[in-house]
């Protein structure tokens, strides 16, 4: 058995780099990129950890994971009670460990990172569940009592899969409602196969179904039922149903025919399995050279789709920097690896077609940086006359979601503000209205896995208090 | 799972499916869709609602073989499970006492204008439809178009049947004759319903057309469906189907429906040829 080193010899050691597939190889196929740490590189990265008391990186994990201790679990090579101290806490780990902004959460509070080399807690967390997962290990229930209360979750993304799975492991009777045909949310449709496997999301779901939770899919809340009449059928209902409809620049052009929004591009090819048709029915376009708006997380994963999918040249567009850009340092990187094209400071004004509606190309204007703007982020300005064309023959818009209000409008005295997101307290996630909370994309635009997860947890413990309490929608006024 | 509860082949490569869904005919109205797939590897297709009954929990939908989607559904048989379907989908029709109006139904489009036409007679309208098709054949639902309209009238293309022409010169008629029309219903193939709002234009008369527009998910999540309508950009799936359509912007349009042309033919060649090897 491994054991923990002196306090110097840790602090000597450098991160354990990430195994990952060639770049060169990659780009052909819709494998996973990290290849997982080996049993030898979990035990190396573990070891580096000083245990710090308090530690100052689980303040930074909205999941609540007891990360000293689970990393200490790896030292003793004792994975599978690793496995079950992040369990304590987060139900979805193989996703955490694969999709958080770690350096922007618990690695940032590590106190390595002054040093800039944090410990590798997402690729232990990685690890630790994907051991387990290949072991087949069950979970076992702690016994709890059944509360014979019924609680309705509308979304089955990362907010309502961990909001469902926190309340069953209390006693509840969890029902998911899913507008899809198949469950995960954005884990599904939107994040691609090469960043997180959809046999894990599968995984992932299947164990929260062991807890005891239903879900029903094919059911999209406000049109197939009303939020108003689950009302009438639960004691309490938390709404994750997700930011929704995707956004577009507003610029000529636009509906051509190869112009896609990042969330159809990325539906067609995750959920639909276009990447693999004619095998599966639903048909994609790929361009030869292709533009992507955008430098969120959401435009790499559509750039890194579109190369993968046969695209010669794939372009993505952004009007600020790169230090502005949103995505992850990681995402930018491995889409750099692969070949992508940046072309930073250089907003698109307008997209070109023929008459049978393809695009024959972009044009674009330069911008420059000026003062801050609201974001704190240095605001782009368009420098005159620089405008020029970029001959592209495929769009794909990744500037962000604006809720999508299907849900809201069944739902009377849920009040929304005015971009339409549900109006939450932030540490209940209760809307204005008594029974029903929310959280996730629909309550803060989009944002990160985590962030959803940590909104999920928040809102089993509100609902656990609110039922504890007597609290009952069925009995309460709308 | 969903099970077809019955299966018509309603005209040559035109079905009838009703399938059960209790929860969609519980809340559905005239003018709303779904959203099914055939089996795990299929593309969920929207199709519009042709009838359906609260009590027994049957929905109906009927459609003409396309492409493979509707090819394997012309396989399926009574007592076969879809795979997924979701809905209602989209708004309703906006169903009101208008006075006179007019329905048009172009080939299964008059499955879409059936529910539509019952709906708006039994609000009180005078309701003229006018219904027709290629050829004899193809004019399908006649008897429950009669039922459900105060006049109704047929064409044919080439004459086969009733009337020959097409729907767009009866309603032509219709409008030179009734001057009160207050709103007309067009559904069907694009092109059919591009005329329709051309022929009512002069006279003045609002012209509401259904959009089939391609889709994925149906509820505003993709932008698949985006059409533009006065100048803005909609989604068909949460903004219609249903438009004016002397707004709706029919060359783009078309040309969006005509997106995955090559590749839906190839997927419907492939698995015709692997049906004749499976059979032969």
């Amino acid at each position: 058995m491994a054991e923990l080193i002196p306090t110097p010899e840790r602090m000597k050691r450098s991160q354990r780099p990430m195994p990952e597939q060639d770049p060169k190889k990659r780009v052909c196929n819709f494998d996973e990129v990290p290849l997982g740490y080996t049993t030898e590189d979990a035990i190396y990265e573990a070891q580096r950890c000083l245990q710090c008391n308090p530690p100052p990186c689980v303040e930074g994990c909205p999941a609540e994971i007891h990360i000293p201790q689970f990393i200490l679990k790896i030292v003793e090579e004792d994975f599978a009670s690793a496995y079950l101290e992040i369990l304590k806490t987060n139900s979805l780990p193989t996703m955490c460990g694969r999709v958080c902004p770690q350096e922007e959460q618990c690695q940032r509070a590590c106190v390595y990172n002054k040093m800039g080399r944090p410990i590798s807690i997402g690729r232990l967390e990685q690890f630790v569940s994907d051991w387990a997962r290949k072991q087949n290990t069950k979970e076992k229930l702690p016994d709890s009592k059944k509360k014979g209360k019924l609680v309705a979750v509308v979304g089955s993304g990362p907010a309502g899969l961990t909001c469902a799975a926190d309340l069953a492991k209390m006693g509840y009777n969890v029902t998911i409602f899913e507008a899809l045909h198949k469950t995960g949310g954005v884990l599904t449709y939107g994040i691609p196969e090469f960043r997180l496997p959809k046999k894990i999301v599968e995984y992932e779901v299947d164990k929260i179904k062991d807890f005891g939770v239903k879900i029903v899919t094919d059911f999209v809340v406000g049109l197939t039922k009303g939020v108003d009449e689950l009302a009438g059928e639960f004691d309490a209902i938390f709404l994750a149903n997700g930011a929704g409809a995707p956004q577009f620049m507003h610029i000529p052009g636009e509906n051509l025919n190869d112009v896609y929004s990042a969330n159809e591009f990325l539906t067609r090819s995750n959920l639909m399995k276009a990447y693999k048709f004619p095998e599966f029915d639903t048909p994609i376009k790929v361009g030869k050279k292709v533009a992507v708006i955008g430098g969120g997380n959401v435009a790499m994963d559509a750039a890194r789709t579109a190369l993968r999918l046969g695209a010669k040249e794939v372009h993505v567009v952004y009007r600020r920097t790169k230090e502005e850009a949103p995505a992850r340092a990681e995402e930018i990187a491995h889409a750099e690896e692969e070949g992508i094209m940046f072309d930073f400071l250089t907003l698109p004004v307008r997209t070109l077609g023929d008459e049978k509606g393809n695009v024959t190309g972009m044009e674009c204007i330069k911008m420059r940086l000026g003062k801050p703007d609201q974001s704190g982020r240095r605001k782009p300005l368009p420098i005159e006359g620089s405008n020029f064309v970029m001959q592209v023959d495929m769009v794909i818009c990744a500037i962000g979601t604006t809720a999508n209000p299907i849900v809201a409008r069944s739902a009377t005295n849920v009040q929304t503000n005015k971009r339409g997101y549900f109006t939450v307290d932030e540490k209940t996630r209760a809307t204005s209205r008594e029974g029903i909370f929310a959280g996730g994309d629909i309550t803060r635009g989009s944002a990160t896995v985590i962030s959803a997860i940590g909104d999920g947890k928040k809102a089993a413990r509100a609902i656990d208090r609110y039922l504890s309490s007597g609290g009952s929608l069925k009995k309460s006024k709308k | 799972m969903y099970k077809i509860i019955t299966k018509r082949e309603i005209a040559p490569n035109i079905i009838s499916l009703e399938v059960a869904a209790p929860l969609i005919a519980k809340r559905v109205k005239p003018g709303q869709f779904i959203i099914l797939l055939v089996d795990e590897r299929g593309e969920r297709i929207p199709v519009t609602i042709a009838d359906y009954n609260r009590e027994n929990g049957l929905i109906r939908i009927v459609f003409q073989v396309v492409g493979k989607t509707t090819a394997q559904l012309y396989q399926m048989n009574e007592g076969d499970q879809l795979f997924s379907l979701v809905g209602p989908l989209g708004n309703p029709s906006e169903i009101d006492n208008y006075g006179t109006v007019v329905t048009v139904g172009g080939g299964t489009g008059i499955a879409s204008v059936y529910p539509i036409t019952r709906e708006l007679k039994e609000a009180g309208n005078r309701v003229i439809s006018i219904i027709g098709a290629k050829t004899r054949d193809l004019i399908i639902m006649e008897d429950e178009m009669k039922k459900a309209s105060t006049e109704l009238l047929v064409t044919t293309d080439d004459g086969s049947y009733a009337r020959k022409g097409f729907v767009t010169e009866i309603l032509d008629e219709v409008l030179q004759k009734e001057k009160d029309v207050k709103k007309v219903w067009a559904i069907g193939p694009a092109p059919m319903m591009k005329a329709a709002c051309e022929v009512a234009k002069p006279y003045g008369v609002e012209t509401i057309v259904s959009l089939n527009a391609i889709m994925v998910d149906g509820t505003g999540m993709c932008g698949s469906c985006r059409v533009t309508v006065n100048g803005e950009t909609k989604f068909v799936c949460v903004d219609g189907p249903e438009f004016n359509g002397h707004l709706v912007d029919w060359p783009e349009f078309m040309n969006r429906l005509a997106r995955y042309e090559k590749m839906e033919k190839h997927s419907l060649e492939a698995y015709r040829k692997a049906c004749r090897g499976e059979n032969g």
